[in-house]
């Protein structure tokens, strides 16, 4: 893109444009006079004139050299600084997945199978898919759906990002220190017990049980998922509701015939980046659930496979799993997505 | 922007103070749970009772020699600045050839980009442990700050394109006829024009890494544990030590999170920390 703006060389102005360069302090060098002279031919190779198109061999030669073939598919220079990024992603993450995923395939005994044949007949490994889900699910729905009455409500506030600044501070804050923060407020001497026995409501056990994973799930969850609503919410063209207002249609009816169809596809990348979130749920549910019992969830599994059996091979099964699981639920909501509406939240002219 | 006319009808007054007194309890409960830590680690004894019997600091102090907190202070910071450096140097040039350039294959790059931030950690971290244990990286810092750049590296991509996207591509072609080659373009023209985008960037950086667990956990050793980690461990094992003193540890990495947080909020809006992976998602 950025040389195409510079004055194509072959043209009259190349001698004043060679007078700049001599100005700029570079001397002429033969490198600087072929890349000129390269740059000039692809200039000429891709807009070439209107009335030498049929025979275009006069100003482009009948085959360039490589380097500008490339370069007119913009593969130069500039291209290859993209070049260390991508070989570290592929180093340290798509060698790794690819590495794990055969490694899946090569267990400590037994044939290429055992692994999987294992994980699918243990009721200690299997049922760990269950009790995932189990807090997933729930935990995923719940967020979506309160954070789209909350936006709707928030969207028209004056001092929006005060409480989007609140709202922040779990995410930051990360899922360890949520945990020990309910496990002080939530205990049964806590604030919340103490707060309901104020009203006459006995103790509630909320730790070190399904109750606590769900409520820490839902505490550094939803403002994840009411954050990027309410960035989908507000991307909504406000006179398409306008409009409806003025022809008589009551909220609901607005919200129902007008925000919800063009807020599917908003609703569908959060049930999924949140599902996938929650589904991966990990020291919450060691530290505030009974990693033994009802919140033994997937990711507890491959931790115990990696770190206390030395299992790498059946770790990276689990691994596995856990990323085919959140691979099917995705695709199950991205085709119920394609249920609803599909086009722009603008307004447009037309 | 003008507001649509709001109904006034009973239903939605009372479906209007819901909502209100949900987002209420909400923000109550999140400012109860940080505050209960925040009180307990300054405590003396707290038990049956609202508040603590009285107010010490010696928990800190404690908490300061218990668990080596100099030393896990240290490595936090030599891994968090390691990872924003390397990040930046990584991932700004890279956003540049995605943001000026259009080669066969990009959708694939930027694909590319992208699962590394939707995968959670706790999915690849695994494999990557394992992979990084093989080559003798894991249990050590290099090891660490490497996990850590996995997420991190996509982020300032995909953060930086838009920002790339602004600049009038006329004064990098001004630069380049005046004799500047990529080294000096970037170094005078680009780096200067970007500092906003970049310090939003390696800032948003800076507060994920200092709270990101897994991959560190995954990969630390003994001595290469970040604060977060060791939070996590210290409350994993409670009841070894006294509640306080863990509570203490966790106000020492609340305030290092938050002060870092406070920063990056003056340069970013705080919608952004989550809504990177919209605008590519669609």
């Amino acid at each position: 893109m950025t040389d195409r703006a510079i004055p194509p060389p072959y043209s009259p102005s190349d001698a004043g444009s060679a007078v700049a360069h001599g100005a700029a302090g570079s001397p002429p060098s033969p490198l600087v006079g072929d890349e000129r002279e390269e740059r000039g031919r692809r200039t000429a190779y891709e807009c070439p004139p209107p009335h030498s198109r049929g025979g275009g061999a006069e100003t482009a030669p009948e085959r360039p050299p490589l380097r500008v073939r490339l370069a007119l598919r913009d593969l130069d220079g500039v291209t290859l600084l993209a070049l260390p990024a991508i070989v570290f992603v592929a180093a340290l993450f798509v060698y790794p997945f690819l590495y794990g995923f055969v490694l899946s395939f090569e267990p400590k005994a037994g044939d290429w199978l055992a692994n999987y044949r294992k994980f699918f007949s243990d009721p200690f490994l299997y049922d760990t898919i269950g009790a995932t889900l189990w807090l997933a699910v729930p935990a995923t729905v719940i967020n979506v759906l309160l954070s789209v009455p909350v936006a709707m409500r928030v969207r028209y506030l004056q001092r929006r990002r005060v409480l989007t600044t609140i709202l922040v501070v779990p995410i930051t804050l990360g899922t360890v220190l949520i945990a020990e923060g309910l496990l002080n407020y939530l205990g049964p001497q806590g604030w919340f017990n103490r707060s309901l026995a104020l009203v006459g409501l006995g103790p509630v056990r909320l730790v070190h049980n399904y109750t606590g994973v769900m409520l820490s799930l839902i505490m550094s969850g939803f403002p994840f998922t009411f954050l990027l609503t309410l960035s989908y919410v507000t991307g909504i063209d406000p006179s398409l509701e306008q409009a409806a207002s003025t022809l008589g249609a009551k909220p609901r009816a607005r919200f129902w015939h007008i925000i919800l169809p063009l807020l599917a596809q908003g609703l569908a990348i959060n049930l999924c980046l949140s599902f996938v979130q929650t589904f991966s749920v990990f020291p919450s549910a060691v530290l505030l659930g009974s990693p033994a019992g009802a919140t033994r969830v997937i990711s507890i599994a491959a931790y115990q496979a990696a770190y206390e059996q030395y299992d790498y091979s059946m770790a990276s099964t689990v691994a596995m799993i856990m990323g085919f699981v959140q691979l099917i639920v995705v695709n199950l909501i991205l085709s119920a997505r394609a249920l609803f509406y599909r086009g722009a939240v603008g307004g447009g002219k037309g | 922007m003008s507001r649509v006319t709001q109904d006034k009808s009973i239903g939605e007054r009372l479906w209007a103070i819901t909502i209100w007194a949900l987002v209420i309890f909400f923000v109550v409960n999140v400012v109860a749970t940080i505050a209960a830590v925040a009180v307990s680690s300054l405590g003396t004894r707290w038990f049956g009772a609202w508040l603590p019997a009285g107010f010490t600091m010696r928990w800190y102090i404690l908490a300061w020699d218990e668990f080596q907190l100099n030393d896990v202070l240290i490595v936090t910071f030599q891994v968090v600045g390691a990872v924003v450096l390397f990040s930046g140097l990584i991932g700004v040039p890279a956003a540049y050839a995605l943001a000026r350039r259009n080669f066969p294959g990009k959708q694939f790059v930027i694909v590319l980009f992208l699962l590394p931030m939707m995968i959670p950690p706790i999915t690849f971290g695994i494999p990557l442990a394992t992979v990084l244990y093989q080559s003798h990286l894991g249990g050590s810092l290099s090891g660490v700050i490497l996990a850590n750049l996995v997420p991190t590296v996509p982020f300032v991509v995909l953060v930086m394109i838009p920002f790339i996207e602004q600049i009038d591509p006329r004064i990098e072609a001004a630069a380049r006829v005046f004799g500047a080659g990529t080294g000096r373009l970037f170094l005078h023209v680009l780096i200067p024009l970007l500092t906003p985008g970049i310090l939003a960037a390696l800032l948003l950086v800076l507060v994920r890494t200092i709270a990101m667990f897994e991959l560190t956990f995954f990969t630390a050793g003994p001595d290469s544990q970040t604060l977060v980690v060791a939070l996590y461990y210290a409350v994993y094992a409670a009841g070894v030590r006294a509640n306080q003193s863990i509570d203490a540890m966790a106000v020492v990495y609340m305030v290092t999170t938050l002060v870092w947080l406070l920063v990056a909020l003056k340069f970013v809006d705080p919608t952004q920390i989550v809504t990177r992976v919209k605008r590519e998602a669609h």
